[in-house]
């Protein structure tokens, strides 16, 4: 019995991190979002030459095949350095779409280009969690209609997987006629959204894509990546709060010596520790367990946004003033967790879902 | 990852489900320490599923340290209503001490009966002026010959009125600094000069005492360590009360329960659970659990797996485990409204009024143990190494 990580996915959460630092310090993060698409391009780049972009992508399609607690381990990183690129849609979601509902001839044209780096796919699932706005799509003779908001990583991708209301899912080139990519400005700009106004857009569906345990398990793994992505963040701030406490001076001691500080920083470390662990274990399950995954899933997103929506707002008094300013930039990661916590379904949204799952309902 | 126990223990496992079918109609019946309660001991230590690493020559069964075993046993006995293992602070606190600290003597005087349920114990720390500080401790002994002589007063004393002994914390170096001036004894419950007066709590149970201690006198060699030492010696025991609370399997278990509650209860015929806010705070509450169990996960592979670092895990048990429980408590009754505030033998009392108790009892538990807050200094100091408060001078 070994509950927890292997040396090869620590030493992969090591890499990550110490390319995140490397190339992607705060400076670049500050560029990114000021709209320096050419910053965001070189550190795209450098992801894919870890080899991140064919992480779950089977081998016989170029990937590295590696399983969904390797996927948590790359997101958690990625979140630690609120790192500006695309993943948890174009390379979690669309690659696992693709492998679990296309056809041989769909996979064989998508997969490998994942893995290499040479594909960003959009994945839009918002209006099969809960459409707002009365958004929505109709797919009928190999057209789709309609409009489909948030996708993720859609924006300069080369085509998109979306869903409809009943969960069968449809992918299309984003070069073809009748769409029109409206970009979203959202609170975090470490990342993109768009919405997609669809006019008679050539479109295939994903041939199994009628069985809806196909997109559940491509939302379980959205949720996943969603709430590792969300813990790595949230440990950053507790790790930078500590840090500046044991720095900053008032009334002649640490303020870190405060016991107000260290029970704040305490409380934290007790809700986010735990977190760790249910990431971990929300992927085994949906590695080994398939039977606990959904239940594990909806509660592991619900329960380490709240967390995160804690740690986010209690880091940030940490630091005072300073907390709150531009040139400190944990507001980056403050937002970041704030756009996770939303995006596939807000706390009680996933929660009523875990609820329907045990036959609460019942 | 791998959360599989192995094949070579589904044997195992095996046996035990097998002992549990044989006897899961035992009743125990009597006070503590009746007959038939240790005769029900003994067997489980018979057969290796209470005091299994403890040696054969002390009164355990004297096997091999395996965590997975003694996992499957908790797992097992946990699905039943078979009579779970006695527990208390003379097996969880006193039985580890003696075992790492105590004399030969000591060991073979003490150990068995304790595990037996022969001896039970009670716990001689906290004083009116000494809760969280519990170094400044005041009560003092002085050696008379070869006894010692107690004087002075302890508070919090659980089950003292139960019990045959009590390890107890003494003053017995006054000029050393707080810490090295205290003595960790054995002291006899039918001694001369103990005044023991109950504590009625908010439960309306009296669980705890005040002892008053007039010239208590007791052998000299009834000290675990050496003089000035019993700081060490009760802060190696400290650590095994701790782990020992709020455990997130058994909250499991009072979850399933609620989760009944909450479907059999109705407002205006409609059922609790079906009303979208008491569901959601259901539904929080199972979450916070299972990251606690997963939690408790990483824990247990640490206990198996040497090389696997786990401290801050274990720093919080206390502290989440208890403000969890508590709640869950709080939302049974909050599912009941009016119902929920029935007590004692009222009518119309749901589960012998268990919720209630339970909500109060779990606030004591946040409070004893080492308060919450002191588990928060203990968190940010040990953990995440942040500076103690700066001492106040001549404290």
């Amino acid at each position: 019995m070994y509950f927890g990580l292997s040396e090869e996915q620590k030493s992969l959460e090591e890499n990550i991190q110490r390319f995140l630092a490397d190339n992607a310090p705060l400076e670049s993060i500050k560029a990114v979002a000021d709209g320096d698409e050419e910053k965001a391009q070189a550190i795209h780049q450098g992801i894919i030459e870890l080899g991140l972009s064919g992480l779950v992508v089977p081998e016989e399609y170029g990937g590295l095949e590696l399983n969904m607690l390797f996927a948590t381990v790359v997101s958690s990183a990625l979140g630690s350095g609120t790192a500006p690129v695309p993943y948890i849609g174009s390379y979690v979601m669309a690659p696992m779409a693709l492998n679990l509902a296309g056809t041989e001839e769909q996979k064989n044209k998508w997969l490998p280009k994942i893995a290499g780096g040479e594909c960003q796919i959009g994945v839009g699932l918002s209006e099969y969690v809960g459409a707002r706005e009365n958004a929505g799509i109709e797919f009928a003779k190999n057209k789709i209609n309609g409009r489909a908001l948030f996708i993720i990583d859609g924006k300069n991708a080369d085509a998109f997987i979306i869903a409809n209301k009943s969960g069968e899912l449809f992918i299309f080139d984003s070069s073809a006629s009748g769409i029109e990519v409206v970009e979203l400005t959202t609170v975090d700009k470490t990342r993109t959204s768009v919405e997609l106004i669809l006019e008679n857009v050539d479109s295939e569906k994903l041939a199994a894509s009628d069985d809806t345990t196909v997109i559940e398990k491509i939302l379980d793994a959205g949720r996943l990546m969603l709430a590792a992505d969300t813990v790595g963040a949230a440990q950053v701030m507790l790790d930078k709060s500590v840090a500046y406490s044991l720095e900053r001076k008032q009334f002649g001691r640490l303020i870190g010596s405060f016991q107000a500080v260290k029970h704040m920083c305490a409380e934290m470390a007790a809700e986010l520790e735990p977190c760790h662990s249910m990431i971990w274990h929300a992927a085994h399950c949906q590695d080994s367990v398939p039977e606990e995954a959904r239940l594990m899933a909806c509660q592991t997103k619900a329960h380490v946004s709240e967390v995160g929506k804690q740690v986010s707002k209690t880091a940030t008094e940490v630091h005072g003033g300073m907390g709150f300013t531009d040139e400190l930039g944990l507001h980056y990661w403050f937002k970041r967790i704030g756009l996770n916590r939303q995006l596939l379904g807000s706390p009680e949204l996933v929660r009523e879902e875990a609820g329907k799952l045990q036959g609460f309902d019942q | 990852m791998d959360l599989e126990y192995g094949p070579q223990y589904d044997e195992f496992r095996a046996e035990v489900i097998n002992f549990i079918k044989e006897n899961e109609n035992t009743k125990l019946s009597g006070p503590p320490r009746s007959e038939s309660r240790v005769a029900w001991q003994q067997k489980l230590i018979d057969h290796g599923y209470f005091a299994r690493s403890i040696p054969k020559e002390y009164g355990g069964y004297g096997g091999d340290m395996d965590i997975i075993k003694l996992r499957i046993i908790a797992e097992e006995f946990a699905k039943s209503p078979i009579p779970k293992p006695a527990g208390g602070q003379g097996i969880q606190m006193l039985v580890p001490t003696l075992l790492s600290l105590g004399t030969e003597e000591q060991k073979q005087e003490y150990i068995r009966p304790t595990l037996r349920g022969e001896i039970l114990w009670c716990q001689g720390y906290s004083e009116p002026n000494s809760g969280s500080d519990l170094a400044s401790l005041q009560t003092k002994a002085e050696l008379d010959g070869d006894e010692w002589v107690i004087n002075g007063q302890k508070i919090w004393t659980s089950t003292a009125h139960l019990s045959q002994m009590c390890f107890i914390l003494v003053r017995t170096e006054p000029d050393a600094p707080k810490h090295q001036g205290i003595s960790y004894l054995l002291m006899p419950m039918n001694s001369e000069g103990i005044d023991r007066r109950p504590i009625k709590q908010m439960t309306g149970d009296s669980d705890f005492n005040e002892l008053f201690l007039t010239d208590v006198r007791i052998p000299a060699k009834n000290i675990v360590g050496a003089r000035g030492e019993g700081w060490k010696v009760a802060n190696a025991t400290l650590g095994h009360e701790r782990g020992s609370l709020a455990d997130p399997n058994v909250t499991q278990n009072r979850l399933n329960s609620l989760i009944d509650l909450m479907k059999n209860e109705t407002i205006d015929g409609e059922r609790v659970i079906d009303k979208p806010i008491f569901r959601d705070r259901l539904l929080s509450i199972q979450g916070r659990l299972m990251a606690q169990q997963s939690n408790a996960l990483r824990i247990l592979s640490s206990q198996i797996n040497k090389d696997q670092d786990a401290h801050l895990a274990k720093a919080i048990v206390k502290l989440q485990g208890t403000e969890l429980r508590h709640e869950l408590e709080g939302l049974a009754i909050d599912a009941m409204g009016e119902l929920g505030t029935l007590y004692e033998d009222s009518p119309h009392l749901r589960d012998n009024g268990a919720w209630q108790m339970t909500y109060m009892y779990y606030l004591g538990l946040i409070i004893g143990g080492g308060t919450n807050q002191i588990q928060k200094n203990i968190i940010s100091e040990r953990a995440l190494g942040m500076p103690k408060e700066p001492k106040v001078q001549g404290a």
